[in-house]
């Protein structure tokens, strides 16, 4: 019907009129904060627990009861914001008032007209910004759980209510509509992801809920004002943010060139219809009677709780990145790059390259092979050694996962490892007298691979035919690379010689 | 009233703190009372006889064991049936709590009971504390003990009856627009309103969380103090709770009011207050000026406005307060197809006319498009009422007002028009809006023979110069 262009500019052009639209989408990210007790209380703020074990008479909403605001939720908010560069304002909680069974007050205390944390933004690894509007504190809701077939509220028997979650400490990032495409979208997030995590505010887990991802949607003709927004819920992947956005921006087009117009209104992303599907449609827009929350004071942060957080904010992923990519002579975005920073293992491919080691084999041994536990203790020159023996030619890259396992389980020295297990990867003189007399020994398939031409199917069975007869040979002391690298080289020379070339 | 229930708080405790009384004999004393008259005035929605015995008895082992058990040690005392009381029913007056036992003690509770009071009962109220006469109440009214058809004031009535029929020599009430001093006027007994954030309001049921305010009921001023000086103080469990030690009234009682500048609220004083009334106030004002105070007029005009400011801003935190009673957690259930039609079913069945007039009254007030004009005018007339309050607190000490426009209205009278009876707050409610103390002293009687209160107001924290006065008011009274 219609596709994305690939060109980054988030244009769309329609599939029946081939005009181009514009998407326009702002994201509306909730996480929870972890603290060790809820925002309003002392009950742990824990997941997974047994139901409605984690409740006291406050978060229950009971009759009397008080709010008392969690100093802890409040420093992991602010540090959220000071890492989006917002502006720390003194912040107002409010009443949202409204009906809803998991909501123990049937209200909810947020922050609403004067949240603590406003205006930052967020650099997404393709150099674009994104601003954030605001960053303010609210509380969860509790569970609802609908028995009977549907597994939603209409039609079902009835409802469990699982209150553990209520009054766990929630903040909301609104982020502006800078967003063009669902690419840019899921880059944001898995950004924010990052950001949530380097700053332990919360462990940002999109398939546990603990980070909630709303996107608002709309598309207009290149130039034209905004039009009428959607906002989808849903929303439990990475993958499925980007699915219902390109799918919401491919309705709404549809809808306009049909002539219809959009009709703001939430919807649903259904990941296995793989379509959105508009929410219980409310006769009219909910009002929910924000006023400032009496049981609770205004909320000043001091200039110097502010300076100390931003004191104590760790390096952010993006500027980690980059350092390593200057170090690695890499782009900020380079895979390897990106990987060893959300390993947390980027100080020691820095520090790893700084002592010598080649920056491609550093980052590659670091996506590869130090996915594990307790490799964030390798001592870097330990990794530069070990990179150094490899291109060197005195380990073959097998040999080298081999022995870094090792490095990792005992902090030995690569090349007391490398000695104990005889590794020694031959020498390239050693390696072609094996290469020449396997080709000796096998004079018949080696007349076919030299014959055979450049596209026949038989060149890459053959060449692997000869390589197992070498490794054999060698007692699986040669580098697979430099055996093939032989290999080719001999067929080549072999084919010039029989005029065949 | 029986043998032994006429004495004061302060001199019970003393007593059965001295071994010259014990706590058991304090509270039968009392129960006898309660036997005698309460079918008449139905002061308590719960008597917790047995549970007050063992509590009584306790204290005796204390004294016996030679521990003190505190400065309100035997002394029986009646909570207002909107603060938690742990696994005992707390029904606010309204059938929507029904078979509710909440798993707590409402701050002031602890603090009665580590200062030896024993609780005896649960008073009945306005439904919610929403009220002038105690009329909105789900278990019928309660009856004024100076002349039972007459209505006891609200919503505190049923602790402000408790303490005029000797019941008990203290009770506490909740106090958001004059629910404590009007009842007190009404009775002839005294009833103070503390300065907002004075004492915890954790675990009393709320209804207007921004002018709600706990505080006692006694016979004597002395008693009053003594009771605030036990449930006053910090508590981190209620972030609006100031900062700051218990108060400790008691030990300046008799300091006098040599020198104070006392001013009579013009505003207060007009047409719409009942000449007999105006004329005690009168006198309680000269009284003082005799005590050596200087007194004159002091003009508070946004207190004019402070009835309409309420009645919007009470309403609307009430709105959002009682939404909680939906049917899902606790309390009453009627029966729904939908769990919004269980909410509806819920509430209409469970909530009186006068809580449901006020939520929808509130819920008009917050809604999109009305807020500015009603909400946000009337927290701009708080503002102002606050303002004019300080002016007035620039050249006074405290003010003097009438407490009640008029004296106790007989059952029936008003409770069918609500405007009529919003009118007898109007001299309370300006100390809830400014967040200021203000206290309720009998002083003699109408032309109707009935009690009539005088109201001293201070300014915020202002508590022990406004008790000295309200001391030498007490003294002068007729
Ligand atoms: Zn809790």
């Amino acid at each position: 019907m219609s596709r994305s262009g690939g060109d980054g500019t988030g244009l769309v052009v329609s599939g029946s009129t081939g005009d181009a639209w514009e998407l326009v989408i702002g994201l509306e990210v909730h996480c929870e904060l972890a603290t060790a007790t809820k925002l309003f209380c002392a009950c742990p703020n824990r997941f997974g627990d047994e139901p409605n074990t984690n409740v006291c008479p406050v978060c229950l909403g009971l009759p009397g009861s008080l709010p008392v605001l969690n100093k802890a939720a409040v420093e992991l908010a602010l540090r959220i914001g000071r890492a989006l560069g917002c502006t720390v304002r003194p912040g107002v909680f409010a009443r949202k008032n409204y009906f809803y069974p998991d909501m123990p007050k049937d209200y909810q205390i947020s922050q609403y007209d004067q949240p603590t944390n406003v205006d930052g933004w967020l650099g997404l690894p393709d150099g674009s910004r994104v601003g954030i509007e605001r960053a303010h504190i609210e509380e969860d809701t509790g569970k609802n759980t609908h028995a009977g077939d549907t597994g939603r509220i209409h039609g079902s028997d009835y409802s469990l209510i699982d209150y553990n979650r209520a009054g766990v400490p929630l903040v909301e990032i609104v982020g502006r509509p800078d967003i063009a495409t669902g690419d840019q979208a899921k880059a944001f997030v898995s950004e924010l992801r990052k950001i949530l995590l380097a700053t332990g505010a919360s462990d940002a887990k999109m398939e546990e809920g603990s980070l909630r991802v709303d996107a608002n949607v709309s598309v207009r003709r290149p130039g034209a004002g905004l039009g009428t927004r959607c906002e989808i819920k849903n929303l439990n992947s990475l993958r499925s943010l980007g699915r219902a956005i390109d799918h919401e921006a491919r309705r709404q087009i549809e809808l306009i060139e049909a002539g219809d117009r959009v009709t703001q209104q939430t919807r649903h992303w259904d990941e296995e219809g793989g379509c959105t599907r508009p929410g219980r449609s409310k006769e009219e827009a909910e009002d929910y009677r924000y006023f400032q929350e009496p049981d609770l004071v205004p909320l000043a942060p001091s200039a110097e709780w502010v300076k100390d957080i931003d004191e104590a904010l760790p390096t952010l992923p993006a500027k980690r990145r980059s350092a390593l990519g200057a170090a690695a002579g890499m782009a900020d975005t380079h895979a390897g790059v990106v990987i060893a920073v959300d390993r947390d293992l980027d100080a020691l491919g820095l520090a790893a390259i700084q002592a010598g080691g080649d920056p491609a084999r550093v980052l590659t041994h670091i996506e590869h092979n130090l996915a594990v536990e307790g490799a964030d203790a390798l001592e870097p020159e330990k990794l530069a050694d070990l990179v150094k023996l490899e291109l060197e030619g005195k380990l073959t890259a097998t040999q080298a996962k081999v022995v870094l396992a090792e490095m990792v389980a005992t902090g030995t020295a690569p090349a007391e490892i490398a000695a104990a297990r005889g590794f020694e990867a031959m020498a390239t003189s050693a390696l072609e007298a094996t290469v020449d007399e396997v080709i000796g020994s096998e004079q018949a398939e080696w007349d076919e691979l030299v014959r055979a031409p450049e596209d026949d199917k038989r060149i890459k069975k053959l060449n692997g035919f000869f390589t197992g007869k070498i490794m054999k040979a060698s007692r699986g002391q040669a580098d697979g690379k430099a055996v093939n690298a032989l290999l080719v080289q001999r067929r080549s020379a072999a084919r010039v010689e029989r005029g065949l070339d | 009233m029986a043998p032994g229930a006429a004495g004061t708080a302060v001199s019970l405790a003393a007593a059965v703190r001295a071994g010259d009384l014990s706590a058991t004999e304090v509270l039968e004393a009392h129960l006898a009372s309660i036997e005698e008259r309460e079918g008449e005035v139905h002061a308590f929605n719960l008597v917790v006889t047995e549970q007050a015995r063992a509590r009584a008895s306790q204290i005796d082992d204390a004294v016996s064991a030679g521990n003190d058990p505190g400065p309100l040690a035997g002394v029986p005392v009646a909570l207002k049936d909107n603060m938690c009381t742990r696994g005992i029913p707390t029904t606010c007056s309204s059938r929507i709590l029904e078979g509710w036992h909440p798993p707590y003690d409402a701050t002031v509770v602890t603090r009665l009971a580590e200062a030896g009071a024993v609780v005896v009962g649960k008073t009945n109220l306005d439904e919610f504390a929403m009220g002038s006469s105690t009329e909105n109440s789900a278990f019928g009214p309660t009856r004024n003990p100076a002349d039972p058809t007459r209505v006891p004031g609200g919503s505190s009535g049923g602790s402000a009856a408790a303490v005029a029929a000797g019941f008990v020599p203290i009770a506490l009430g909740s106090d958001t627009g004059g629910s404590i001093r009007q009842p007190a006027a009404l009775c002839g007994v005294v009833g103070a309103k503390p300065t907002y954030g004075a004492v915890s309001r954790y675990g009393l049921v709320a209804f207007a969380s921004s002018l709600d305010q706990i505080g006692p009921f006694a016979r004597t001023v002395a008693d009053a103090a003594a009771v605030l000086d036990v449930i006053s103080g910090h508590d981190p469990a209620d972030s609006t709770s100031i900062p700051q030690d218990a108060l400790d009234l008691a030990s300046h009682l008799d300091a006098g009011v040599e020198g104070l500048r006392i001013g009579v609220v013009t505003e207060l004083m007009g047409d719409g207050i009942a000449p007999d009334v105006r004329a005690r106030v009168g006198e309680a004002a000269d009284a003082l000026e005799r005590a050596g105070a200087s007194v004159d007029e002091a003009s508070v005009p946004a207190v004019t406005y402070g009835l309409s400011a309420y009645y919007l801003i009470a309403p609307a935190e009430a709105s959002s307060n009682l939404a909680r009673y939906d049917g899902v957690r606790y309390g009453l259930r009627a029966d729904g197809a939908t769990t919004g039609e269980m909410m509806e079913a819920t509430r209409t069945a469970g909530f009186g006319d006068e809580v449901k007039r006020r939520i929808m009254l509130g819920t008009y007030a917050l809604s999109a498009g009305y807020y500015d004009a009603y909400y946000g005018k009337a927290l701009k007339v708080r503002t102002l009422i606050i303002a004019d309050f300080a002016a007035a607190y620039d050249s006074h000490d405290l003010l003097l007002s009438p407490t009640s426009p008029t004296t106790a209205f007989a059952l029936g009278d008003k409770v069918d028009d609500p405007l009529l009876m919003y009118m007898n707050d109007v001299c309370t409610i300006p100390s809830n809006l400014s967040g200021q103390p203000a206290i309720s002293v009998p002083f003699g009687t109408g032309s109707d023979g009935l009690p009539v209160g005088v109201q001293v107001l201070a300014p915020a924290l202002g508590e022990t110069v406004m008790f000295r006065a309200a001391a030498v008011i007490e003294d002068a009274a007729p």
